[in-house]
């Protein structure tokens, strides 16, 4: 990249307007994001003054109307949620990663292309659809292993589909960025494909895989109605694989349309809390990019 | 995807038509509504009806833009004090009135709830007793041979914390919400539908009119009959299936023109596709 708002630039009247129209635009952005967060705090603020530590230490999850007859902790649900996306990373990304190497460096130029097309489409199934899969088709035949079936096995496999080809397409692309001359070097040092990948390619490629698992887990912890659907929604913390969990989003999709007051209130919480955890999730990734790179030119 | 939409993806294409139309009586049909209806409403109650009765306001809003209709909850018993009182015009109770209530007060009822005890068409049990159901509900029967079925773990579907069907079966049964043991939790009736039907071990409750409607589509499922009362919408609204109540709302013995200009509407078959969309039994005047 060339132009950088620091560099020496002669910009038109054309230029001055696009720039104005440009920062307006970016502005709106950042305070929709800005209000969203706003909303959340003033809607959740009932909850968190009445209910304070109750959120995190209450047993159970019973809501009521009213703060002192019901319980409120979360804690069972969060688990759940991190749960469900650590599984489902923990098996979307190693199969992205070996179907975007695949594509790059040992595929026919037309079975890529194919694979490729494949994956997108695939991106593209919205995700109700592979929540009533999961429903009549992968339930049932866990419930045959062990009852009830929806669970949290059911759950990592769906939203690990559902991930897998974000992450995979962003890793492709990264591995494709790996400069080319790069790979000539390689080639003429009389590395072998599978050494150039582990070599050059994936050490190269680190931050970008890095920033497509974050991308991967905020799209993981966000996902809803899939989860609903093959999950099975008991509020306890999972002590198996085959156990049901509900998620926080979960929560959110299942009780807001009847809920009223504090209980009303305890639901913004867990969007509050989803809001963290996914901004824990990009700054994780902006600290853990900068050590990496920093690394780098410390070595270079 | 499910092959009828949704109960939440109609709300929302209702929602949508609501607002296209506030759209429409801001400007144009707003000289057509005669100007006698004024004022506020305050209705207070039963947290079962106030999705139903707030839906139904905002639709009366509309037509009437000079009025505003504010919808508190606080329990049916603060209804039916609220009403007489004054603190309310109008009480929402999901109850019928003691009788030491009855006194100076109008009943007037806007809907039925009922609940039926639903299993997979090949389930070979085909009634279950109030005992029965209770244990089930508790977790302390575990196995469909208890109960003269086929030998197989019962897997009791509950539904999600606030729904009307719920709290009806938790009152029906007198076992408190914590005290139920699910194995699993459904939300919308779709998804407590599909698992019974692709589950012969399966067991879940659900609204009357909606499960009657499935199995009536061919959805293999089958409607338990309850004290040998059989579950179906006439029944319901007959009020001779146990497993119902009355969705009332309650008003000093003379309610206002305004008051009563709200209820007459509130019963009309001109909201009755709000009362089906909250699953409830719309009744027929």
């Amino acid at each position: 990249m060339t132009w950088c708002a620091s560099c020496p630039m002669y910009p038109s009247p054309f230029d001055r307007r696009l720039g104005v129209l440009l920062r307006l635009i970016a502005a709106s952005t950042c305070s929709l994001l800005a209000l969203i967060v706003l909303f959340l705090l003033l809607r959740s603020w009932p909850a968190l003054e009445a209910l304070g530590g109750r959120l995190v230490t209450d047993a159970s999850w019973h809501p009521a109307p009213q703060a002192a007859a019901g319980s409120f902790g979360l804690w069972p649900m969060l688990v759940g949620s991190l749960a469900v996306t650590a599984g489902a990373l923990a098996l979307a990304l190693p199969t992205a990663l070996a179907s975007a190497i695949f594509c790059q460096f040992y595929a026919v130029a037309g079975l890529a292309t194919g694979y490729r097309r494949l994956v997108q489409l695939l991106a593209g199934i919205p995700s109700v659809v592979f929540g009533f899969w999961g429903l009549v088709t992968l339930t049932p035949r866990i419930a045959a292993i062990e009852p009830p079936g929806p669970s949290l096995l059911a759950g990592i496999l769906i939203v690990a589909l559902m991930i897998l080809p974000t992450i995979m397409l962003l890793v492709e692309a990264t591995l494709e960025a790996v400069p080319k001359d790069q790979l000539l070097a390689a080639a003429a040092l009389g590395m072998g494909r599978w050494t150039t990948v582990r070599q050059v390619v994936l050490p190269t490629a680190r931050q970008g895989i890095f920033s497509a698992s974050i991308l991967g887990a905020a799209r993981a912890i966000g996902e809803t109605m899939a989860v609903v659907m093959v999950c099975g929604n008991i509020v306890r913390t999972p002590d198996s694989l085959f156990a049901p969990v509900r998620t926080l989003t979960a929560n959110i999709a299942l009780e807001m349309g009847y809920a009223l007051d504090m209980h009303r209130a305890a639901l913004f919480v867990c969007g509050l809390v989803l809001l963290t955890v996914a901004l824990l999730l990009v700054v994780a990734n902006g600290v853990l990019l900068q050590r990496l790179s920093t690394g780098e030119t410390v070595r270079g | 995807m499910p092959p009828r939409p949704s109960s939440r993806a109609s709300l929302c294409c209702g929602v949508l038509l609501l607002i296209a139309l506030t759209g429409c009586a801001g400007d144009r049909r707003q000289p057509k509504v005669e100007g006698d209806l004024n004022g506020n409403l305050q209705l207070t109650g039963s947290s079962t009806l106030a999705p139903l009765v707030s839906e139904i306001g905002k639709r009366f809003e509309t037509l009437h833009p000079q009025v505003r209709i504010d919808v508190q909850t606080g329990g049916s018993s603060r209804g039916i004090a609220d009403a007489t009182s004054g603190l309310a015009d109008i009480g929402m109770s999901s109850r019928g009135l003691k009788e030491s209530e009855q006194q100076g007060r109008t009943t007037w009822t806007l809907a039925k709830d009922g609940v039926a005890f639903i299993v997979q068409a090949e389930n070979p049990v085909l009634e279950l007793s109030r005992q029965q159901l209770r244990a089930i509900l508790t977790g302390q029967v575990n196995d469909w041979s208890e109960l003269g079925g086929r030998q197989g773990e019962i897997i009791f579907i509950n539904r999600a914390q606030g729904r009307s069907e719920l709290e009806l079966v938790s009152d029906f049964f007198d076992v408190p919400v914590k005290e139920m043991r699910a194995d699993l939790i459904a939300g919308e009736n779709q998804q407590g539908l599909k698992m019974v039907a692709n589950e012969p071990r399966a067991i879940t409750y659900m609204s009357v009119g909606a499960s009657e409607f499935e199995a009536s589509r061919g959805v293999p499922i089958r409607l338990l009959p309850l004290d040998g009362v059989e579950a179906s919408v006439a029944t319901v609204a007959a009020g001779s299936f146990p497993l119902s109540r009355p969705l009332l709302m309650v008003t000093a013995s003379q309610p206002t023109p305004l008051t009563k200009a709200f209820i007459d509407y509130a019963r009309s078959p001109e909201v009755h596709d709000l009362v089906r969309q909250l699953s409830y039994v719309p009744i027929t005047l």
